[in-house]
Order: structure tokens, then C-alpha cells, then sequence
């Protein structure tokens, strides 16, 4: 039996120590071990986004992603993004344009989203849909989250 | 998932020693996202995991006119096509390297893996063939290069020998006249497995007309990546026409040999082989004549 490794991190700001078996995702690790399940189980390997999360500030899906290789990193997940006063703009514009419904791919598109928007301040449509080719909802038909992305571009931008 | 060890090697030596003991039962990880996944579906069982990425010389990300491109085997795709040099010195790898997989696919996967990984229809294997990228291979007895074209050897399958790594691949500057494209086909806009994917590169020679050198490959329709010689050959030494681009477009199809699957069948497969052939070349002359 391999010997769990300790791992040093900083999750959404803060720093954040654990133990993990090498065989553990790092979707595992902090569903299952540290308790943040904001971020989604989907598909497991790497089609559906579910999971998707922030790596030092690059965008990745977690279940593709050994816990152990974290350490020493920046990771920032959907518990990250808003403020005890506020939701972030991206989730805001989603309740309003009511672009979820089983809401389990919302954490990954909302974190997908954020880092375009973080690269790409004031993204086409056209650009959004790309971007977001990587994150699958079986439920909305993708239009109500492309607006909602759109129009929260637009939002930050005025606040910006 | 399976129980395995996870050792992040902090050199080659270490990678190599480890690689060479443990032997088929220790695997490289850069990206994973191959290999993750290999592993959560029991297709690959391992004792040890070796994370190269803390390797120096397999994380290398280095342009210069001399030199041309090194490229660690670990870099992973969005380091490559967010450097602005050499976006716009390559835009024919950028074809592939921004089309593998989503986002969340380019924010870890590496060109290397893709190399290892060795499937018939890779998106980066032909584009990097027609660049005539060399691969440089680190092992127990030093290190060794081979060319792209020679990397592949069966599906899934390659020339690594027990305890060898990819450390990295050198790319040449691209020489004055050099364009190069890459396309695929698949059924949709995004997120698939290339139906059939061609790279091809092309020199102009001082008259911005005859083609000095050419290089075409073709993923996707053979058990490795295939170098199109007579396609090429048909275009070296002549001014660039629609005839001469249509000649290499019959040579490419010519030595297509893919199978039937759910992707395609050998009848469409050869057809598209002779339709990218031509468009890319077309895409790599506008390259070479700095239209775009």
C-alpha cells in the first residue's frame, strides 16, 4: 500500500493542507475529503466539464487532475467566487436569464466562463460558444447560458 | 481508480533510473489526460506514476531565428499558444494545438503526450511531421533524436524503448518563403476525433512561385501518421498551380489506407485525404505569401 502523501495548497485564497492517496483525483479529494462539493462528478473523463476549476489560474476538469500534483498551487473552485455580500456577476446574470435547471454543470460552466472572461473581457457569441464547447448541459440547450455570459461580460465591464 | 505509486522526478537521471526499473509497469504523466483516464477504466495497470512536469528541461518553452522552437514534452498546450511569438511564427501547429480537446483539455494535455499517446489520428502528429520537428528522447544510455515521422510505430504504440522518456521536440524556424496548415474533418464544430486530418508545409522560392520544398502528412488514414512523399514531390521544383495542388491532392489519397469505423468509412476517409490535402496546401501558400 503506497504511503499517503501530504499535500500544500492554497484553495480559493486561503492555505489548505491534506492527505491524499495517490490515486485520488483531486475532484475526490475535495467532494469527498475536504468537503467542498460545489464542484461536480460528471463524466469522469474529461468530456463533460462538470468539474471544471482553476489550477494557478488555468482552467482544467479536476477529475483529470491527480490530487497530489497540487501541491505547491493555486487552486480556486466555484466556493471562491462569491463574497459573503454578493454574488459574483456570473452567477447572478445565471439566475436571472434562468440558465440552469438540474444545475449540476453550473459550477463548471460558471468557472469556465470566469476564466474567458478573465482573458477575454468582452467576448462575440460566437467566441462564448467555443470556449464553452468543453462544458456539456443536458438540459438548458446552451442558449439562456450563452446570454447569461454575455451579458455578465457586459455588467463587469460597465462596473469595471 | 487502481492503487499506484506517484513519484514527481525532479530530474532526468531520476525519471530515467525509475522508468528503466520498474519497466512496463511505470508509465510517464504530464497532462493525464490520456493516461487518467487509461488508468479509471483498468485499460492500463501500473505500479508507478512518474510526473515529469518538475523536470527543467521537459517544461522548456523557447523560440529563437537560430535555434527555432523548443518545445518541452510537458508543456501544455495553452502555455504554447498563449506565447505570442510563437503563435504567430507556428500558426501551423496553433491549427492543432488549439483544436485538441476543450479548453479544459489545452490547460493541461501536452504536445509530448500527444506524441506518446500515438494514436492514428492525433491532431498534432501531422502538423509536427510536416514542420519536420525532430524528437528528442532521454534514456539510460543518454539521449537520442528521432524524427517525427519515425516517433509512431503502431496504434498506441511507439519507438521508446524500456527506461526512455520524451523530453522534448525541437521544431526548425520556419525558412523565409515557409507556410504550413493544418485541418481536420469531423462532424461537427468542436470536441471530436479527427475523421482524417492533414498537415502540410510548403517553401516559395524567391519568385513567390515555385515551391522550393513541401512536406505533407496524413493522420488518421493508416496505423501511424504517413508522410505523403509523392505528394510532395509533385509540387517541388514547379511555380504553385491549382494543378500542381491537385496532383498532390490525387498522390495523398493515393497512399491513404484507413479502416471503416464508427467515424468514417475507407471510401469517405480517401476522398477527404485529397480534399484537406488541397486545402491545406492552399492554406500553407497564403501562409508563405504572408496573406494571413
Amino acid at each position: 500500500m503506497p504511503t499517503r502523501i501530504h499535500v500544500q495548497t492554497t484553495l480559493n485564497g486561503e492555505a489548505a493542507e491534506f492527505l491524499c492517496d495517490s490515486r485520488q483525483s483531486l475532484l475526490e479529494v475535495l467532494r469527498d475529503d475536504l468537503g467542498f462539493t460545489g464542484t461536480k462528478e460528471g463524466c469522469s473523463n474529461g468530456n463533460c466539464g462538470a468539474c471544471s476549476l482553476q489550477i494557478d489560474g488555468v482552467l482544467v476538469d479536476s477529475c483529470l487532475v491527480l490530487a497530489a500534483e497540487v501541491d505547491g498551487k493555486k487552486v480556486d473552485t466555484i466556493e471562491g467566487l462569491a463574497s459573503p455580500a454578493q454574488l459574483h456577476p456570473l452567477q447572478q446574470k445565471f439566475l436571472e436569464h434562468a440558465a440552469l435547471q438540474c444545475g449540476i454543470c453550473t459550477p463548471g460552466f460558471i468557472m469556465a466562463a470566469k476564466a474567458l472572461l478573465e482573458k477575454n473581457p468582452k467576448p462575440t457569441e460566437h467566441e462564448v460558444r467555443y470556449w464553452l464547447a468543453g462544458n456539456l448541459c443536458r438540459c438548458t440547450g446552451y442558449d439562456k447560458i450563452v446570454r447569461a455570459v454575455l451579458d455578465a461580460a457586459d455588467t463587469m465591464e460597465a462596473s469595471a | 481508480m487502481q492503487t499506484f505509486d506517484y513519484v514527481a522526478a525532479q530530474t532526468v537521471d531520476e525519471a530515467v533510473s525509475l522508468l528503466a526499473s520498474k519497466g512496463d509497469q511505470a508509465r510517464v504523466l504530464a497532462g493525464g489526460t490520456d493516461l487518467i483516464v487509461q488508468l479509471r477504466e483498468g485499460r492500463r495497470a501500473l505500479e508507478t506514476v512518474v510526473d515529469v512536469k518538475k523536470i527543467p528541461e521537459a517544461n522548456v518553452l523557447s523560440y529563437d531565428a537560430q535555434n527555432g522552437l523548443h518545445l518541452g514534452a510537458a508543456v501544455a498546450c495553452h502555455r504554447i499558444y498563449n506565447d505570442p511569438v510563437i503563435s504567430k511564427t507556428y500558426p501551423g501547429l496553433m491549427d492543432a494545438f488549439t483544436l485538441i480537446g476543450g479548453i479544459q483539455i489545452q490547460g493541461r494535455a501536452s504536445v509530448g503526450g500527444n506524441l506518446c499517446n500515438s494514436s492514428p489520428a492525433a491532431d498534432s502528429i501531422p502538423t509536427l511531421i510536416a514542420h519536420r520537428t525532430m524528437c528528442v528522447i532521454a534514456g539510460p544510455n543518454g539521449q537520442r533524436e528521432v524524427a517525427a515521422e519515425q516517433f509512431c510505430t503502431a496504434p498506441g504504440r511507439n519507438v521508446l524503448e524500456n527506461g526512455e522518456f520524451l523530453l522534448s521536440l525541437r521544431v526548425p524556424a520556419p525558412p523565409k518563403g515557409f507556410g504550413a496548415h493544418y485541418l481536420r474533418f469531423i462532424p461537427r464544430n468542436e470536441m471530436d476525433i479527427a475523421v482524417v486530418g492533414v498537415g502540410s508545409s510548403l517553401v516559395l522560392g524567391d519568385d513567390n512561385s515555385t515551391v522550393t520544398d513541401a512536406r505533407i502528412s496524413l493522420g488518421a488514414v493508416a496505423p501511424t501518421p504517413l508522410v505523403a512523399v509523392e505528394a510532395a514531390a509533385a509540387l517541388v521544383g514547379k511555380p504553385i498551380s491549382d494543378d500542381t495542388i491537385a496532383a498532390a491532392a490525387n498522390a495523398a489519397a493515393s497512399i491513404a489506407r484507413p479502416i471503416d469505423d464508427m467515424r468514417g468509412t475507407v471510401q469517405q476517409r480517401i476522398h477527404l485525404t485529397g480534399v484537406l490535402t488541397r486545402r491545406t496546401l492552399q492554406g500553407a501558400l497564403s501562409r508563405a505569401r504572408g496573406e494571413n
